[in-house]
């Protein structure tokens, strides 16, 4: 095994055994929104370009998977898979509107679209408005593998987050994922060596609305509901929190961040219930102010430091 | 009773009326956005935060300390300019060598923990706050009964904006600014002390925010909340106008809370969403906004 797969190898491992140490539900909770944070970290990290509106693409894939698997009685692979393409054809409309405008712009566009998306679910007929869509069967997956057992589902969803996981590796260290990071540092750069940079920016924010999206299709198949907080514009500052207190711009960052938060979140909430926001904004602030690298970055800095090579961590 | 397309005339007007008062808003918050922008290169996203605080403090000064609304119309926007000058002295002025995202992610917390500690202390319900005696009652403009409040807004507003543009466009203090704008390093280097013109360029941006706060308190419902609701659509009609352009963003503010007030008349249910569509088809249309310049 090459030293690069080591942190892939050690993360498998740890999904694999950590539900017989911490409770599943939890821990797809987690994946789930790792899954997205990973999904958004294309777009911060690696392209440099920070969406507000994340949360639409999860919301969309979710009510997507919710209508297709409860009211047309699809099985939830194919309901996942349908909101997933949802939230690729959501992605392919924003994708194309934002990228009209350049800099800062790109987040308030986003942050407008998704607010737009979210007055459109709570108009809507079919998304149940304020009350969401309750009670989405969790069925079977491929006939054999019984999604109403805890545990069976973990796996699933450990498969799906592997899967999109590797997907983002792969595309990062692609040709195309070099030519994004060629975008966030240099934009006038990259125009002047030839590459279409709208196209490249499109393809990539297509790519991380579509993840998003498969991370909101699997969460609303996990807990039975989609609600309009997935859609909210609280869930996407959460996701760009995530991201930024894991390590923009690192693989595993997003995970991490994403561990801290809903940990934070499950602890938090019975014990201060709406102070919780009070302290994630307190974290967003202390994160830019003196924490920019995030916990993957500062542990791989660390990690320089102490063995005095070049390189770090295998990212 | 006279009638447009099946609409009774009082009540569209009325509408408008409505539409024009939050449009007088959306001019005031997207102009402290946009000099906040020009000078900080930085988007403010507290700034709905601050409109919020504008309007509980409002609340707060009767509630607590027995100043009516002319007190609050006074101290109100200072007390929120000198908060401004204070984050920006101790909060944003570290981020000015990073890349603008990172101001626009601590605007972002700030913005949270501000509004979660209002709503940990005063709750979502809305706080009441009585029309002062002056404004009370409706004066008759022959076609339509107009609230003297809702008028009072729309005339102090659109007073505001303009001398805010005056000042910007015609005295030597504006000339200073809009060189800031241009080339900061050239600025200092002819004397002039620019990160004490960027602390008041703040002070000022967020005690615009504060000053809309304390003019809508009477008019709209007081609540922790009101400034995220109002900060997105802005951030729209931002987009749909440039931030170029002082007068731009202003006549953007005004058309689009009018069209909104349309909207309610003619198609309630998209009233919500109509300033986002708009942005949509002014990014297909002209991307640089209705007023902006491609930079």
């Amino acid at each position: 095994m090459k030293p690069r797969w080591i942190g892939e190898g050690a993360l498998l491992v740890l999904g694999l055994v950590a539900p017989f140490f911490v409770y599943p539900i939890f821990l797809m909770k987690a994946l789930c929104l790792a899954l997205f944070a990973c999904a958004f970290n294309l777009l911060l990290g690696y392209t440099g370009l920070l969406s507000f509106g994340h949360a639409a693409f999860l919301g969309a894939a979710g009510y997507a998977t919710a209508y297709a698997v409860k009211v047309m009685g699809v099985g939830p692979g194919l309901g996942i898979l349908a909101g997933t393409l949802a939230a690729v054809a959501l992605g392919f409309i924003f994708g194309n509107l934002v990228i009209r405008r350049q800099g800062i712009y790109f987040a308030m566009i986003t942050l407008a679209l998704a607010q737009l998306m979210y007055f459109l679910f709570l108009e809507a007929k079919f998304t149940g408005g304020e009350d969401g869509i309750q009670g989405i069967p969790r069925g079977r997956l491929l006939w054999v593998i019984n999604l109403q057992d805890d545990l069976q589902m973990y796996y699933v969803v450990l498969a799906i987050f592997m899967f999109g996981f590797l997907l983002i590796r792969r595309t990062i260290h692609s040709p195309f994922g070099q030519v994004l990071k060629a975008i966030r540092e240099n934009e006038s750069r990259a125009v002047s060596l030839g590459y279409d940079v709208n196209k490249y920016k499109t393809l990539a924010f297509i790519l991380s609305a579509g993840l998003a999206g498969l991370a909101g299709s699997t969460k609303a198949i996990v807990f039975s509901f989609v609600t309009l907080t997935d859609a909210d514009w609280h869930t996407s500052g959460e996701v760009v929190l995530m991201t930024l207190l894991g390590g923009m711009g690192t693989v595993f960052g997003p995970i991490a961040g994403a561990f801290s938060i809903v940990t934070l979140q499950n602890q938090l909430a019975d014990k201060v219930g709406s102070f919780v926001t009070v302290i994630m904004g307190a974290i967003f602030i202390v994160c830019v102010l003196l924490f920019r690298r995030g916990i993957v970055g500062e542990l791989s800095a660390l990690y320089d430091r102490v063995l005095g090579v070049r390189g770090g961590l295998p990212s | 009773m006279r009638e447009i397309a099946s609409i009774p005339t009082a009540a569209l007007f009325g509408q408008l009326v409505l539409g024009l008062v939050n449009g007088c808003f959306y001019a005031m918050l997207s102009l402290g956005l946009s000099i906040i922008f020009g000078m900080l290169n930085i988007i403010n996203f507290a700034h709905g935060a601050m409109y919020m605080m504008g309007a509980v403090f409002t609340w707060i000064a009767l509630d607590q300390f027995g100043l009516g609304y002319w007190w609050a119309l006074l101290l109100v926007p200072l007390v929120i300019g000198l908060v401004g000058i204070i984050i920006e002295r101790t909060l944003l002025r570290p981020l000015y060598k990073l890349d603008n995202l990172y101001g626009l992610l601590l605007t972002f917390g700030l913005a949270l923990v501000i509004e979660g500690l209002f709503r940990y202390r005063y709750g979502v319900s809305g706080l009441p706050y009585s029309i002062p005696e002056t404004f009370q009652g409706a004066l008759n403009l022959g076609f339509m009964y107009l609230p003297k409040y809702r008028g009072w807004v729309v005339v102090a507003s659109l007073f505001v904006c303009i001398s805010t543009w005056l000042v910007i466009e015609r005295t030597p203090l504006g000339a200073y600014l809009r060189a800031g704008t241009e080339n900061p390093a050239l600025v200092q280097a002819f004397g002039i002390n620019v990160p004490a013109m960027v602390t008041i360029t703040y002070g000022v941006g967020v005690g615009l925010a504060g000053l809309a706060g304390v003019l809508a308190a009477p008019a709209t419902q007081i609540s922790p909340l009101m400034g995220s609701n109002v900060i997105i659509v802005v951030f729209a009609v931002v987009v749909i106008g440039g931030m170029s352009s002082i007068l731009g963003s202003i006549v953007t503010g005004l058309g689009l809370g009018l069209i909104e007030g349309m909207t309610k008349v003619f198609y309630s249910q998209a009233s919500d969403t109509v300033v986002f569509f708009i942005m949509a088809v002014v990014l297909l249309v002209r991307p640089a906004g209705l007023f902006g310049k491609e930079r």
